[in-house]
């Protein structure tokens, strides 16, 4: 017997009779002899507990513990503790989409929780309850704006980071849609290029940008709108609580990456993307969105809402496929704003701030560096090395650092968050010196 | 008593819910043009955190804490080992820049999952980083274009998508820029074959599957499908969202599929999170490597390196999927191995089966044959008293079980799709049939308290035609 | 006299302008009406064309023109209150058009 299966030889008979079979096979006659008699798998036998766990740590401890310098999408932000136990609690894990209302208001809560802390972030009307990471909610925002202003071009920024670009191209090779990049000076969107585009959906720009620099989109916007098209800017939400929001900016559509709200590096994923728009243009925007209205006592309730617009009503004239949100992760999150509320944002960006310049300014001290940039960061920056980067990447290594990003040529992506102290940065630059030299 | 709070209502200025300190002021260094004035965002407690979190949980319902046979959904325990085993902190601190030298553990789990995947479904290499089933499906069809595209046959603009199928089917070829051509269904909701092959044709790109199909039947005309699609020089797409009924019976790779995609929220056994985080790996015969989504991991001599594929169809999200769902979709195939995985069907299609049989006389059954982990019933027997499937979803919340699917699939009007899964027990089983009958009898002899159920739950019906009218859907609404 | 598509519009002439709505059918399969989408004033939309859409808890569906035309006016009403259109589907017209050529009529279902 397995400790997963509960059915017992008596259980089995008993099943069978009441089905009118002999034997478990019979149940499987409509499948062609020719493919089951292929079916058996040829892998190992299952593993204890005990067993597990060992596979598992010998495999966990192949990846090296570091310190991390290095951003590019994703960050190494502090975690409070009271996150995990209650993201582990049976009900939230274990539950499904809220499709019966009455029985998953738990679930609904949060998600409209979720949706009012995104919108405070964005200063956006509406925000739906999450989609896969902010890449994809950047290609969702594209074709948002393909399907709103019929046009088929769109316009990004060379300024996004070039993951977040490519993703957004994969989407757009399969519709049709062109994707044309605006040129950057010095390190920002460069205004005089784009006035060079016309007859375009929208523009897609990043905030900060992928070399940490903040940007100032008012013009940008305005152009855009003149032209017809929708802004989009792809924000840091963590850095949104000390910065001017999308709204002000003028855009009209706010995606981003939620990750640096406090969910563990991870490799990766799970992540969590936002989407928030407009009341205009809130029958555009996919995803799963929650609402209140009442039960028939007349009790406050959350229930999921405009679904007609989405794939299992609309099915081919759907907008986008989206089926399902990360849930969860957008619990986590919520769930970290909440203990973090306007002062501790406010912190994280402060010591952020704080940590950032001062490891550039003793990277500059080293002479290893030259600026490229100006100060206008908060988590990242870019600067010029004079030494071969590859070889130091990998002794870095050796010594429990994951330095900065070589993002092209002998250009360096360096990030640190409000995890770390003085203590840590003197010593990462004292070690990146002397394994220069 | 229902705890109805939201966050922003425990709210009261100044209160703390961190530690963080910020003795200086540096970010005024910044102009102040960039700077915000004002963030509303509520101020509160770590204890009112946790107890507010705590109260909304318990406003919810999960596996953990009764049946939960949503048809289509597979909705089995969740083992507690996987999460423990994705919080490893080799795991959960890594980051997904770090140099291949030092995350040799992580490409080590992408890789070991891919091959056993490919191993189950008798598919040569999949990808791990479509983030759900849908984008599972997207990837899939993107693949399907690509390969087209490369051959130089372009005329290929349409997929075949059975009427029987879930919406996300057609709505992902759309996105994938298909145009969807409907093939009509047998009443037992298999392809009807002479339908099909009037419609295939040489502009048509392939056809989407999922066998057993969304009622439950096995699609037993499978290798004629094949024949007819290849034949023309289309492909076939497996929908894996029923591939617990097959375990240990058959592998889509042997049934001709090209590409096949998998929902290891469902089959193996991720935590659905409330809706997410899931994956949807995509799977491709030998011909098709070349087409996936990069980077994917190989082998090279024994380290374990990332390759982007010649013909890739690009990168579909920033990273590498949801590694954290990976490592416990590893985790789980590791604990069940050969033994158990290869009877997983075995279960799940007996419980199913035990469910058909015992429900038959109190709910109509429009299909008498076999099924397979799912049993599709159209609404009850006697609807004289105008008891409809939404009712009898409704009234079995008062019993403390999760309703199945409901209107789903759409070839019945009153729809009730019930998937118990292996890892429920006999009496489990009993104790639902024995409610459904009693919801039968309701339903002859005081249909009004089915009709207007539920009445024990923390809410009752919910008015979705205000919340689709005047949409409120952010606290400042409110 | 309405002249009714296969998809469920109905269109109703009078002298130079007509007035295009949907059937009971149409409405009744819907459900509650949440919401409406329809064109702005000076559109011109081709015989068959989606010109709209309607949106109920359950369904969305694309409105389309059972015969070319210009829009001269759309029905406010419906916008602000779309259940106006369950009460009354026959009453109330979705959009009013001119420059039809009534030769599309001949292929619509007379009632």
């Amino acid at each position: 017997m397995f400790k997963y299966f509960p059915h017992t030889e008596e259980d089995i008979k008993q099943m069978l009779d009441k089905i009118g079979l002999k034997h478990l096979n019979e149940l499987f006659n409509p499948i062609p002899n020719e493919i089951q008699k292929r079916a058996s798998l040829n892998l190992e036998e299952g593993l204890s507990e005990r067993e597990l766990v060992r596979n598992m740590h010998l495999i966990s401890n192949k990846n090296k513990h570091l310190q991390i310098f290095r951003g590019a999408g994703a960050y190494d932000h502090y975690i409070p503790s009271a996150i995990s136990s209650l993201i582990s609690r049976s009900e939230f894990m274990t539950s499904y989409t809220p499709y019966q209302p009455e029985i998953s208001q738990g679930t609904l809560q949060y998600i409209f929780e979720f949706q009012s802390y995104i919108c405070e972030l964005t200063g956006m009307d509406v925000a739906n309850a999450s989609v896969y990471d902010g890449a994809t909610a950047t290609a969702e925002a594209m074709f948002m704006a393909t399907s709103h202003t019929k046009k088929d071009k769109i316009l990004v920024s060379k300024t996004v980071n070039p993951s977040v670009l490519e993703v957004v191209k994969t989407y757009a090779k399969f519709r049709n849609i062109k994707v044309v990049e605006v040129e950057e000076k010095e390190g920002r969107t460069s205004i005089n290029d784009l006035q060079n585009h016309s007859d375009y959906a929208g523009l897609i720009v990043q905030q900060p940008n992928y070399y940490g620099l903040i940007e100032s989109y008012e013009e940008i916007g305005q152009l855009v709108h003149e032209n017809k098209g929708l802004f989009i800017m792809n924000s840091d939400p963590s850095i949104l609580g000390v910065l001017k929001s999308p709204r002000e900016f003028k855009a009209d559509i706010a995606v981003g990456e939620g990750q640096s709200l406090g969910l563990p590096l991870s490799f990766g994923g799970a992540y969590v993307g936002y989407m928030a728009t407009t009341e205009a243009l809130t029958r555009k925007m996919p995803g799963r969105i929650c609402g209140i209205t009442k039960d028939v006592q007349g009790n406050r309730a959350f229930v999921l809402t405009l679904q007609a617009r989405e794939q299992h009503i609309r099915r081919a004239k759907a907008n986008s496929n989206i089926c399902s949100n990360q849930s969860l992760n957008a619990l986590w999150v919520s769930i970290y704003l909440s203990l973090m509320g306007p002062s501790g944002l406010k912190a994280v960006n402060e010591q952020t701030y704080t940590n950032s310049h001062y490891l550039k300014e003793q990277l500059l001290k080293t002479k290893l560096f030259k600026p490229v940039h100006d100060d206008n960061f908060i988590k990242e920056f870019v600067l010029e090395a004079n030494f071969d980067i590859k070889r130091a990447e990998e002794k870095l290594l050796d010594k429990g650092y994951l330095t900065g990003l070589n993002i092209k040529d002998n250009l360096v992506l360096f990030a640190v968050t409000e995890k770390y102290g003085k203590e840590d940065i003197d010593q990462f630059v004292e070690v990146l010196s002397n394994v220069i030299r | 008593m229902l705890y109805d709070k939201l966050i922003f209502e425990l709210s009261s200025p100044s209160r703390v819910g961190h530690d963080l300190k910020h003795e200086t002021n540096n970010l005024s260094k910044l102009p102040a043009n960039l700077l915000r004035d004002n963030l509303d965002l509520p101020e509160v407690t770590e204890p009112d955190v946790v107890r507010h979190y705590t109260n909304v949980s318990m406003k919810n319902f999960g596996v953990d804490t009764g049946f939960y046979p949503l048809g289509s959904c597979t909705m089995k325990y969740n083992p507690k080992i996987n999460d423990q085993m994705a919080s490893l902190s080799g795991f959960s601190g890594l980051h997904p820049l770090t140099p291949n030298s030092a995350s040799q553990g992580a490409l080590q789990i992408l890789h070991e999952t891919d091959s056993m995947l490919a191993e189950i479904t008798g598919m040569a290499k999949f990808s791990l980083a479509p983030f759900a089933g849908a984008q599972g499906e997207l990837t899939g069809l993107m693949i399907i274009k690509q390969y087209h595209t490369v051959q130089g046959d372009l005329k290929r603009t349409k997929i075949i998508v059975p009427d029987s199928a879930h919406g996300t089917n057609p709505a992902s070829a759309s996105v994938a820029g298909y145009e969807v051509i409907e093939v009509k269904s047998n009443l037992d909701g298999t392809v009807n074959i002479e339908s099909l092959k009037e419609l295939m044709s040489d502009e048509v790109a392939g056809i989407m599957l999922t066998n057993p199909n969304t009622l439950g039947i096995f699609e037993k005309d499978i290798l004629k499908i094949r024949e007819i699609v290849h034949g023309q020089g289309g492909l076939l797409y497996y929908d894996g969202a029923n591939l617990n009924a097959l375990l240990g019976h058959a592998k889509p790779g042997h049934m001709g599929f090209d590409i096949v995609h998998l929902n290891v929220h469902k089959t193996f056994s991720t935590p659905h999170g409330g809706g997410g985080p899931g994956a949807g790996p995509v799977g491709v015969t030998k011909a098709l490597i070349e087409y996936l989504p990069g980077p994917i991991v190989v082998k090279d001599n024994d380290a374990f390196v990332f390759y982007t594929p010649k013909h890739s169809i690009g990168r579909i999200g920033t990273f590498y999927g949801n590694f954290s769902v990976i490592v416990r979709t590893n985790s789980y195939i590791k604990t069940l191995g050969k033994n158990n995985l290869e009877n997983v069907g075995n279960y799940a299609v007996l419980n199913a089966n035990y469910i058909k049989e015992s429900l038959k006389d109190d709910y109509l059954l429009p299909i008498e044959t076999v099924c397979m982990h799912e049993v599709v019933f159209d609404g009850l027997k006697d609807k004289s008293t105008g008891v409809k499937t939404l009712d009898v979803a409704k009234r079995l919340l008062d019993y403390g079980v999760h309703p199945p699917t409901i209107y789903f699939p759409m070839l019945f009007h009153e729809s009730l799709m019930v998937e118990p899964v292996e890892t429920e027990s006999k009496e489990t089983l009993d104790h639902f049939i024995s409610i459904m009958r009693q919801i039968a009898l309701e339903a002859r002899e005081n249909p009004e308290i089915v009709k207007s159920a539920p009445h024990t739950t923390v809410v009752g019906r919910l008015d979705e035609v205000l919340a689709a009218r005047q949409p409120r859907l952010k606290f400042k609404d409110n | 006299m309405r002249y009714y598509t296969k998809t469920d519009e109905w269109v109703k002439v009078e002298g130079l302008k007509a007035t295009v709505g949907l059937s009971k059918h149409a409405v009744t399969e819907l459900g509650d009406i949440v919401f409406i989408d329809l064109p702005s004033v000076g559109d011109t939309y081709k015989k068959g064309e989606a010109f709209g859409a309607v949106e109920s808890v359950k369904a969305a569906s694309d409105i389309y023109m059972p015969i070319g035309g210009v829009v001269v006016s759309v029905n406010e009403a419906l916008i602000a209150s779309p259940e106006l259109l369950n009460q009354d589907p026959l009453k109330q017209f979705l959009i009013e058009i001119e420059e039809f050529n009534v030769v599309e009529l001949e292929d619509l279902k007379k009632e």
